[in-house]
């Protein structure tokens, strides 16, 4: 590299003040902004769910299914997607691992096992959303007034709305005005207020394009590193710079998981 | 770029983070009753537990997998300063009006 006078100068860019690539720097900003978003995000999921305590549906009686097993198991599939997505994190800082001792052979093992991690998770959350979408077997009552109440197990004339229990005239004029519901969209789901849904769907939702965006670029990594790309620039950095992205990626589950399916 | 240290520190930060989530899955199956019934400022223990752990979470990835923690003072700061001024300072004001979206109808 030539280093003239010029390149030197503080002010023309000529030195590192904080020792890291421009394309680094530019990954760090872009995260930290992109950081921004998602806590705008999640805290107007908090402001919405303060002001519609009451409607407000608990998560984890709404995500407690596992595939291929029968009855309630809450958090336990969520758990398992964030260990995928912890075990990815792994794999990827294994990758840049390799990268930095030059080692084409461990990126590319590593990598490759950092998308296959990408690409359950993305399955899962595939799964998620169906079976979010599609409901449970006994729907709910959506009130005339927007309000969601489900049967009382066992009755057809008691019913349990915002954690009350309704029986008698009252039951019986709420169920009169109220049609059935199953599942969810974004204008109305069974499990409580709509917004809750129009969360899921908007955060889950922009949180999975960012894991589709990472393998997608991933991919596109793990071909670079078979064409030697990076062998003839001397150094991985990119892999590293991905890296950032995926582990970005996996932080923001982190919090996602906690604000949504924990608190 | 980056110094290539061993793999050992990697694999404690995941066994750190495997720890903690299976905390905060077993609480959030289990539900401690004193945990959900006291609350500081007006948030149950149970959720200041949630919260913290996965700050500590987040330190570690951003620390170690981001590397973050052997970057240069002044990047570390320009990264870390934003959040911990603008992230704290948008929830308290949503969650503040929030509390009193029912009272001004």
């Amino acid at each position: 590299m030539e280093k003239s006078v010029v390149e030197k100068n503080v002010w023309n860019g000529g030195v590192r003040p904080m020792v890291a690539s421009y394309g680094k720097l530019m990954m760090w900003f872009f995260l930290m902004t992109d950081a921004l978003t998602f806590s705008a995000f999640l805290g107007a999921y908090g402001f919405q769910r303060f002001v519609h305590a009451d409607a407000w549906p608990v998560a984890d009686e709404v995500f407690n299914h596992f595939p291929f097993l029968h009855g309630e198991y809450p958090m336990l599939f969520v758990a398992l997607m964030t260990f995928i997505l912890i075990m990815s994190s792994v794999t990827m800082v294994l990758a840049v691992h390799h990268g930095n001792k030059m080692n084409k052979k461990g990126v590319l093992i590593w990598l490759g096992l950092t998308i296959i991690g990408g690409l359950i998770f993305l399955g899962s959350q595939a799964w998620e959303w169906s079976h979010f979408i599609h409901g449970t077997y006994n729907g709910a009552l959506l009130g005339a007034d927007g309000s969601i109440a489900h049967y009382v197990a066992g009755t057809t004339n008691e019913i349990i709305r915002h954690g009350q229990v309704l029986t008698g005239d009252a039951a019986a004029a709420f169920i009169a005005s109220a049609s059935e519901i199953q599942g969810a969209n974004l204008l109305a789901n069974e499990y409580g207020h709509p917004l809750f849904g129009d969360f899921f769907f908007f955060i889950t939702g922009f949180h999975g394009f960012h894991v589709f965006s990472g393998v997608v670029i991933l991919i596109i990594i793990f071909i670079n590193v078979l064409r030697d790309t990076y062998e003839k620039r001397g150094h991985y950095e990119m892999v590293e710079k991905v890296g950032l992205y995926w582990h970005f990626v996996d932080l923001v589950w982190v919090f996602v998981f906690t604000f949504f399916y924990l608190v | 770029m980056a110094e290539s240290g061993s793999t050992r520190q990697i694999w404690i930060v995941f066994w750190i983070l495997f720890v903690l989530t299976t905390v905060e899955v077993l609480l959030g199956i289990f539900k401690p009753a004193f945990m959900l019934e006291n609350a500081v400022i007006g948030v149950s223990l149970l959720n200041h537990t949630f919260i913290i752990l996965t700050i500590i979470k987040a330190y570690y990835i951003v620390g170690t997998f981001m590397h973050l923690g052997h970057e240069k003072k002044s990047l570390q700061i320009s990264i870390v300063a934003p959040m911990w001024v603008l992230v704290p300072y948008l929830l308290f004001i949503l969650l503040c009006e929030a509390s009193f979206h029912g009272a001004i109808g």
